[in-house]
Parts: structure tokens; sequence; C-alpha cells
């Protein structure tokens, strides 16, 4: 099964499970399912609980608020992620600050979908992954889709917190299968723990080192962590956090501490970074234990052309990640 | 002169004992909130309603208790005309103990019961929007009521809003509290067009009212309101009044004939003239009310916080 699916069916779930659950977002309903068809089937299964809105991502922002401030449950899709841009204040100004601003603990159960990342050639406006953008608002958390995680167990997890959430989904991922029973292919296998997926060569040998990055990073982790295998005898392990922030390392500091070399991948733009702020609060941790500083791998300080050989060159490469392991 | 609306000259109807009580005790609680801060007894700004007070004391006449009301950054009328609870509104501004939301909020940040102000122009119209389709399905008959302001038309919000509103036959009342100028912009400089102009071009249902006899604004108000709620739509209530005094405080740059106009149509002179003894009875009870209110207030504890 593909991640689209995936997520397709986690929805199908959440739906018929809760009747509060409402899902608004840009051409969602059938028969065109969703840019990236992830709501394909929800609108003809439960009818007016799935609205296609007008292009108008801070009000149905704000509405998928307003409905959950007033008891319902609401899951925004943002078409794609670069457009979160548009709905900037609805979370930093309402929906976020609304959990606390008012001396209480005030329930926004609200997820908000972003698609994103680059490789489709859509382009500077289209293939954006803004992650970072939205790290330290408080009452904010943000997570991301992986192959490995179990979609519905995310989703469940976000509407728990009783607070909003970003969920970003990389398009190229929803393309990908899905792991599962531990089994990523003929080299790799993973665990679940904590939160993170630990994903480690068959024999489970000790690392030499970690590799951290958010799921729409884990293809190209993976071929660097095989040919860094193979060809350089170098063991990897990939850990993807289901939850990006706030960031709980505490059930992998272990396996961190094992290891004397980590880097810490990501699709965003360079500078003010996800990955400076896992080292950050790494650096304390792993001081004794660390080789060196931490290595940061993160897309080019440029904007995302459109072809195919441009883009390549500024967007993360498992190559990247091999030499920066290397390095 | 900002604006050219000439307010329509008429007596003024017998006015009930409750909101003429209401209108003064929003009066008083204002000018009392200007004079702690000319003292130094009040921390960071607050927005007052001076001159506007009818207006959320009309509205909230033809308002039901389970409806959901959206205030913004002059909303202590908005809160006061609905709740009997200036202390815990005055104890909020200044963080003291009973505060309505600890003294986090502060004057533009209230969330009680089911009345939520904010403090971003337009950002809550989106959120109102959600909130009527939820009272739509749950308690038909209800509304989500918005207040907002001539400057609030300016943010996009208000009109991604207006349009899901009826596009999806949300139970939403706006009501424009059209005070003719947007901190220190008079509204001929900010915005081209009308409020009604912009509601037609939705669809959207529009009311003007150029009074500030609140009996002519609540029943000038109360068939658009029936038609929101009976037919589950927005609606647009556009009420022409007068900001008295500044933008927060000692911040008003205007004209003394253009001070000197806003005083001419405010409500407080023409009730005083119109009905002396109860009005003369009622102020001076108001007047000592908020000032034991300010008092009491005043000596409580600071607040506490517990963060989360």
């Amino acid at each position: 099964m593909r991640v689209a699916e995936h997520l397709n069916e986690a929805l199908h779930t959440l739906l018929a499970a809760d009747p509060s659950v409402h899902v608004l977002g840009e051409d969602i309903t059938d028969p065109y399912g969703g840019a990236f068809k992830i709501t394909k089937g929800l609108s003809t299964r439960f009818g007016d609980r799935v609205v296609s809105t007008p292009l108008s991502e801070g009000g149905i922002v704000g509405v998928g608020a307003g409905l959950a401030l007033a008891g319902d449950r609401a899951i925004v899709e943002i078409m794609f992620g670069d457009f979160a841009a548009l709905a900037f204040d609805q979370l930093l100004n309402f929906a976020s600050k609304s959990t606390a601003m008012y001396g209480r603990q005030v329930p926004i159960p609200l997820i908000v979908r972003c698609p994103t990342g680059g490789r489709r050639g859509y382009g500077p406006t289209h293939s954006q992954s803004p992650q970072k953008h939205f790290i330290g608002m408080p009452g904010l958390a943000l997570y991301e889709l992986s192959p490995f995680h179990d979609a519905h167990a995310l989703l469940t997890d976000m509407f728990a917190r009783q607070a909003p959430c970003v969920l970003f989904e990389d398009k190229v991922l929803y393309t990908r299968r899905i792991c599962r029973d531990g089994v990523v292919d003929d080299l790799f296998r993973f665990e679940l723990t904590g939160g993170w997926a630990r994903v480690y060569a068959d024999g489970d040998l000790p690392p030499d080192c970690v590799i951290i990055a958010p799921g729409g990073l884990a293809d190209r982790a993976l071929e660097a962590m095989r040919e860094l295998l193979i060809e350089h005898e170098i063991t990897c392990v990939l850990l993807v956090p289901g939850r990006l922030y706030p960031l709980e390392v505490a059930p992998v500091l272990d396996l961190l501490r094992s290891a004397g070399t980590v880097c810490v991948a990501e699709d965003g733009t360079a500078g003010g970074t996800w990955g400076a702020e896992v080292a950050r609060l790494l650096h304390p941790a792993l001081w004794d234990t660390l080789s060196g500083p931490i290595r940061l791998v993160s897309g080019a300080d440029s904007v995302i052309p459109t072809a195919p050989h441009l883009e390549r060159e500024v967007i993360v490469q498992a190559d990247t990640i091999r030499k920066a392991v290397l390095a | 002169m900002i604006g050219a609306t000439e307010e329509r000259v008429r007596d003024l109807t017998p006015v009930a004992d409750a909101d003429l009580e209401r209108m003064l005790r929003i009066r008083y609680f204002e000018r009392a909130l200007l004079r702690l801060f000319e003292r130094g007894q009040l921390n960071g700004t607050t927005h007052t309603c001076l001159g506007q007070e009818h207006v959320p004391v009309a509205v909230t006449g033809l308002l039901d208790p389970e409806d959901f009301v959206f205030s913004n950054h002059r909303g202590h009328g908005h809160f006061l005309a609905r709740y009997d609870e200036p202390h815990a509104l005055l104890a909020e501004i200044m963080g003291r103990e009973g505060a309505l939301c600890n003294g986090v909020g502060g004057s533009q940040h209230i969330f009680h019961e089911r009345f939520l102000s904010t403090g971003v122009q337009g950002e809550s119209l989106p959120v109102a929007v959600g909130v009527a389709l939820r009272l739509k399905r749950t308690a038909p008959g209800r509304l989500a009521c918005a207040y907002i302001g001539d400057g609030t038309w300016g943010e996009g919000s208000v009109y991604e809003a207006l349009n899901m509103a009826q596009l999806w036959r949300a139970p939403l009342l706006v009501v424009v509290e059209h005070n003719r100028i947007a901190q220190s912009t008079p509204t001929t400089v900010q915005m081209a067009g009308t409020v009604a102009g912009r509601a037609a071009a939705f669809g959207v249902l529009h009311h003007r009212v150029d009074a500030v006899d609140v009996n002519v604004i609540r029943a000038e108000l109360a068939p658009l309101l029936a038609r929101a709620r009976s037919e589950s739509r927005p609606v647009v209530a556009e009420i022409a009044v007068h900001r008295l005094g500044p933008h927060s405080k000692g911040d008003d740059t205007r004209t003394s004939e253009e001070l000197r106009e806003a005083a001419e149509h405010d409500w407080h002179p023409r009730y005083a003239a119109a009905f002396p003894e109860q009005f003369a009875r009622l102020e001076e009870e108001q007047r000592a009310f908020v000032e034991r209110v300010v008092d009491d207030v005043m000596i409580r504890p600071l607040s506490a916080w517990e963060r989360p």
C-alpha cells in the first residue's frame, strides 16, 4: 500500500469513528478527491462533513478553528504547504494562542494538513518545505508523515492534544510504499519506540552514525545509509520522529550516546532550521559522546527552481546526506 | 469633518432603566479606565468605547444566552452589556484576583462563557463562521455575533468569511460599529465604496442604522436578526456611531472641530436632556457603583496563572 492510500484510509477510519470530525479544503470532495487524492471517497461516504471550500486558506483554517472551539474536531487540508503562509495569522495569533491566552486551557482540536517538498517540478511556490516557519509557536505542535508511522495513530495523537497541530506530508512520500511489520526492504528493518521510528540494517550492529530526519527524507536517508554501509562500511541508524515540534529526545538519547556522529537532515531551506533546533536540544546531552558537532543538512539557501536539473542542485539528495556523514 | 453621514434628528423614545443603566455603567467604566491610566495605575493599553456604549446595549437585547459573541480590541462595552460582571473585567484589565482570564488576556483577549474577544483585526470572522456552522447543526436558531469596526473592512479575512458564510448559510451576525475613523485614519481615506456595497457583493443582507436611540436600533435590527436565525444566513448590521474618545489613550489627533462634531452626536447629553430625572438617578447610581468596583478591585491581590 502507498502512503497516500494509507493516509486516505486513516481519514476514513477517523471520520467513521467520530461524527464530530469535519474536513475542509480546496477541491477535496469527490470525484476530484483532493489535488493528491488524500481525501478521495470521504465526501461520498460522509456527506457534508467533508467540504470543498473557496480558495481562502486563512479563512478555512479560521473556520476549522471555530468548529474546534465550539466542540467539533476539524481537519483542514492546505492544497500545497506553501499556501499555509496565507493561514499564518490564524495559526499564530488565533488557534495556537487561544489554547492558553485566556488564562486556562481552551481545547482547539484542529489539524492542518500540508503537502510539502519538491522533486515534482512544481517550481518555487509549490515545492517548499515550510516546517521551520512554524517552529516555536506556543501551543502549536508539528508532525510529519513517514513510511513507518501509522497515519491513524498520528492523527489520533494530534487530536488528543486538544490543541492545533500541523501535519506535513511529503508529496513524493505519498507515492512510496508504507513499511510494516518491522521490514523496510532487503537490508533495513525498523521499530517504533516512543514516537520515533528507528531504522537499522539487518543484524542491528552498534551504529557509527545516527541520522535524524523527518519522514519526507526517509527514502533519501535510506539510500545514503545503504551506500555508506556497502561502499564505506559505515553503519548508520535512521531516527524519524512522528512529531517534529516540540521534539521529545529522551526516548532516543541512549542510542544517540552510542554513536560518535549525529547528522540531522531536512528539506527546508538553510538558515533558522529545524535541524538547528534539534542540535540545540542534543548538544548539551551528547557533549561528552560526540566526536564533533552535530552535522546539519538542509536545502540550499535558494528558491526551488522548476527545471529538474536545477531543482536537484538545491534540494537535499541521498548524496548530500552521504557526504555529510563522510565529512 | 469626517465622513458625510448626517444623523437624522429625532426625539428619543422612552428608555428602560435597565438599558440606560447599562449604557451609563459602560460610560463610567471606560472613564474610570482612562482615569486609572492617567494616574499610572493601569498597565499596557486599552481601547475605550466612549460614544458607542448604546450599540452593544441595543444588540445584547436581541441576543440569546446561547448565541456566541466575538468581540474585538474595543470590547469592554460588548462584555459589560452582556454580563453583569464589571469586577471580573476590571480585574482582568488590572491583573487582579477574580480576573476573567487570570490577567493573561487583558483588555482585548477575553473568553468568558460564550464571549470571546481577540486583538487582531478581522481574525475573528472566519472563526465566527466555524462557530456559526456548529450552532446551525446543534442549536438551530442560535447565531454567532461578531463585532467589528469600519477599519476592519480593510482585512481580507472579512471577505473570505462573508463569502463562506453566505455560501454555507452560516447564521452569522456581523455588527459594524462604524465610527468613521480607524485609529487615526478617517474612513474616507481608508475605505473605497461602502459597507453596504461590500455586503451586497456577497448577497449578504445588510441594514444600516443611523440613530443613538437604543430602542430604535433594536427595532430596526430585530427583523434582520430574525432572518439570520430563521433562514440561517449571515447578516451585516451597520450602526453609525461617533468615537468620542481617543483610539487608545491620549492619541487623538482629530481637530477640535472634529471632536466637537463627535461630541454633538454623543447619546449621553441627549439622553440627559430627554429624561433628566431618570438619567440623573441612574447616572448617580452607576457612577457610585463603578467607583466601588474600582475601589474593590484595586485592593485585590495580583492574579495567578499556571502556565501550560
